[in-house]
């Protein structure tokens, strides 16, 4: 598929904040569904590129099901990419048991969505803190390691932090143990923070701080941040630039505010769509729904044409076809949908045509 | 007015909302749970008064721990020791049980069973676990029409059918395990149960908290229809305020197993007259419209076995003041908004404006100039 990139004229939201830290290009990865000649093919991942830099922060925004997890463990390193490239520095990057690798865990750490399962039970506070510390920055002393660990949990703001280094996770409650799996992935100085679904096991009100947390710590640390989620809302008051994905690939990509005021692709404005808004109160929920939207069970396994056409209420025979490419439809947007013309009229006419200067990394 | 004249402002509070009394559907009174725990008695649900009139949506909400859950299995009889109810009443008004009502707090266990589902259904929070998952679709809908119904064969197949098609899933999957499903079909079938023989009131215990937004309002447009044509009660628990304006016809915030403030959805909105509910209003970012400052509540919430005195918000409150240690929670009406619209809070009137002097915080959302 070919990238905006390509297109000239487009350059990243977040690029304006800082230079390239981590990129992917066009990333894919299949799963091999049953055995033998039974077996079918899940591509989870399709030509995936996206560009982290340093202090900005980028939502990757989707629907269970979209990819946006395994996009998270390939630039983690967990899973191998079936196709495509991971670049960090500008260099290339490919999993491995070697030094390089494990130099590259420790610059990239992968935050989990659930405080509750990440943290071993029977394991006080300190141990999970205390281990990654050691592991990662041998030949500190014992006074110096706890020291780190007071700083680590000051970071997060779990204060004081002796109070909650003796204590069992269970002890704690879900915004707390999230801020330790955040001090954790602290202790080892990384550049770049994957994070997945950091918020959604956490009740509303708690949600604001630990987003909070990771935001001051991006400022402080010029911390690279790769946010995961289905929160579109969320996205719009945290990220730079969002990047929306629909059964693995990336369908339309934009700074955060445009992108959630005047969303192009019509499964952004889905999303848009279906957002809990209170300032709608009044007109029956019916109403606002889009319909159609029911979920195509077969979203992922459409060979051919556009993955969302079955859901689209715009889509026509050419989408059916032909599987659209992500392309610039402003500066600092792009989308991969043919019928733009239709689904955001006004975005077309104002297309503009100027070159991006590339960042020095 | 039923019943002896109401005395305590509590009582006049209480037996004011909902406005349209005649028809109630379920009345608590006074209801108070406690756990008994080796620390001590922790009290999670503490003297709550909430009526729900028939046909009724009402939501309940406050964050994990807050006595949201407890209430409700509470005021059906559903918790098991060491949850103890220490007091109040919880009386039933549906069409089938007669006029004079089922005081469910004075039920036998046998009484409780016709009661359950037939009345008064749940859907449970997790839709993963509350499927048995060895058993199909078809089964578990079943059992539910064997227990309350007597129908023929016949009768029972297009029953069947017609549940799945009211919550829109195709007739083929009666068929299906559980694990078969996706997330948002297995919470359909878990409505599809609860709505099996035609009960009055439905409690949803966070049914669509585990979903993604897609897939949500999905499912909340769909119980809206039906909630619509089959006209009967909800009492919908969530810890997203977001859902509950748009859904809810009046809202009810509980704070440390307390009501801190009831009112209608509009009410609870733009006339918001507790610090705590002001704190889950502004937690949430809003896709729409300028950008709001966002506060979040900081702090959690209070340890239930040591509930300070005075108003348990209080440690978390910005409008604090040394006045707050000494407030009996009482919910009272709010004074200038309507006679069921009550808040715990007497400090802060409605709009947040007047006496809170320097503290005021406009009613419309500032706009965010910077990140």
């Amino acid at each position: 598929m070919s990238q905006a990139t390509a297109e000239g004229g487009f350059c990243p939201a977040a690029s304006s904040l800082g230079p390239l830290v981590l990129e992917a290009q066009e990333l894919s990865k299949d799963f091999r569904i049953g055995h033998g000649l039974r077996g079918s093919v899940l591509s989870a991942v399709r030509g995936v590129s996206l560009q982290l830099h340093r202090s900005a922060v980028v939502a990757l925004v989707g629907e269970s099901g979209s990819g946006k997890s395994t996009v998270a463990k390939l630039l983690a390193g967990q899973e191998a990419p079936t196709s495509g490239r991971i670049l960090l520095d500008g260099r290339s990057v490919a999993p491995s048991a070697g030094r390089a690798f494990r130099r590259y865990k420790r610059d990239v750490q992968l935050l989990f969505q659930d405080p509750f399962a990440s943290l071993n039970p029977v394991h006080k506070v300190h141990y999970p803190l205390e281990r990654a510390v050691r592991l990662h920055r041998a030949g500190l002393r014992r006074a110096g390691v706890a020291a780190e660990l007071t700083r680590l949990l000051e970071e997060v703001r779990l204060t004081p932090p002796e109070h909650f280094l003796g204590r069992y996770p269970h002890e704690l409650s879900g915004g707390q143990r999230q801020r330790v799996a955040i001090a954790r992935a602290l202790a080892v100085k990384p550049r770049v923070l994957l994070a997945d679904e950091p918020v959604s096991m956490l009740d509303v009100s708690i949600r604001l701080e630990v987003l909070d947390v990771i935001d001051q710590l991006r400022k402080r640390f010029q911390l690279t941040v790769l946010y995961i989620t289905h929160d579109i809302a969320s996205a719009r008051y945290f990220a730079d630039e969002t990047l929306v994905m629909y059964a693995g690939e990336i369908v339309e990509r934009g700074p955060s505010e445009e992108l959630t005021q005047r969303p192009a692709h019509p499964y952004s404005q889905l999303l848009l769509a279906a957002a809990p808004d209170p300032d709608r109160l009044g007109a029956p929920v019916e109403e606002r729904i889009l319909r159609g939207s029911r979920r195509a069970s077969s979203a992922l396994s459409t060979t051919t044409g556009c993955r969302f056409s079955p859901r689209c209420p715009f889509s026509d025979e050419h989408c059916k076809a032909h599987s659209p490419p992500l392309r610039a439809i402003g500066r600092q947007r792009a989308a991969a949908c043919w019928r733009i013309d239709v689904t955001a009229p006004e975005l077309v006419s104002e297309r503009l045509g100027g070159r991006c200067v590339p960042m020095s990394t | 007015m039923r019943g002896p004249a109401p005395t305590s402002p509590r009582e006049q509070a209480a037996a004011s909302a909902p406005p349209n009394q005649t028809q109630s559907v379920l009345e608590i009174r006074d209801l108070s749970v406690s756990f008994a725990a080796a620390s001590g008695q922790l009290m999670a649900v503490q003297h709550v008064d909430l009526t729900l009139a028939a046909g009724e949506i009402v939501g309940l909400a406050g964050e994990s721990g807050s006595g949201k859950s407890t209430l409700a299995l509470g005021a059906c009889r559903l918790l098991r020791p060491p949850a103890v109810i220490t007091g109040g009443r919880v009386t039933y008004r549906g069409r089938r049980v007669g006029a004079a009502g089922v005081e469910i707090l004075e039920q036998s266990a046998h009484q409780l069973r016709s009661l359950r589902w037939r009345e008064i259904a749940i859907v449970f929070q997790s839709a993963m676990n509350a499927l048995n998952p060895v058993l199909r679709v078809r089964d578990q809908l079943g059992d539910a029409l064997d227990a309350h119904l007597d129908l023929s064969r016949e009768q029972r197949r297009e029953r069947l059918t017609g549940l799945l098609d009211i919550v829109g899933i195709p007739r083929e999957r009666l068929s299906s395990y559980p694990h078969e499903l996706s997330g948002g079909m297995r919470q359909r079938v878990m409505i599809a149960m609860a709505l099996a023989v035609d009960p009055e009131l439905v409690i949803m215990d966070e049914p669509t908290t585990a979903l993604d937004t897609v897939v949500q309002r999905e499912i909340l447009a769909e119980v809206a229809e039906l909630q619509r044509e089959l006209q009967f009660a909800i009492l919908f628990i969530t810890h997203d305020l977001s859902l509950l304006l748009e859904i809810a016809d009046r809202i009810a915030i509980l704070y440390a197993g307390r009501l801190v403030e009831v009112g209608t959805a509009d009410e609870i909105q733009h006339r918001t007259a507790h610090p705590y509910t002001r704190g889950l209003l502004e937690s949430f970012p809003s896709v729409r419209g300028p950008r709001r400052e966002l506060a979040g509540i900081p702090g959690s919430p209070p340890d239930l076995r040591a509930i300070p005195k005075g108003c348990p918000f209080q440690p978390r409150c910005r409008f604090a003041r040394s006045e707050c240690h000494g407030v009996d929670m009482q919910a009272l009406p709010v004074p200038g908004s309507s006679p069921g619209h009550i808040s715990a809070c007497p400090f802060v009137p409605p709009a947040f404006a007047g006496p809170m002097g320097a503290h005021v915080v406009a009613s419309v959302p500032r706009v965010e100039e910077t990140r």
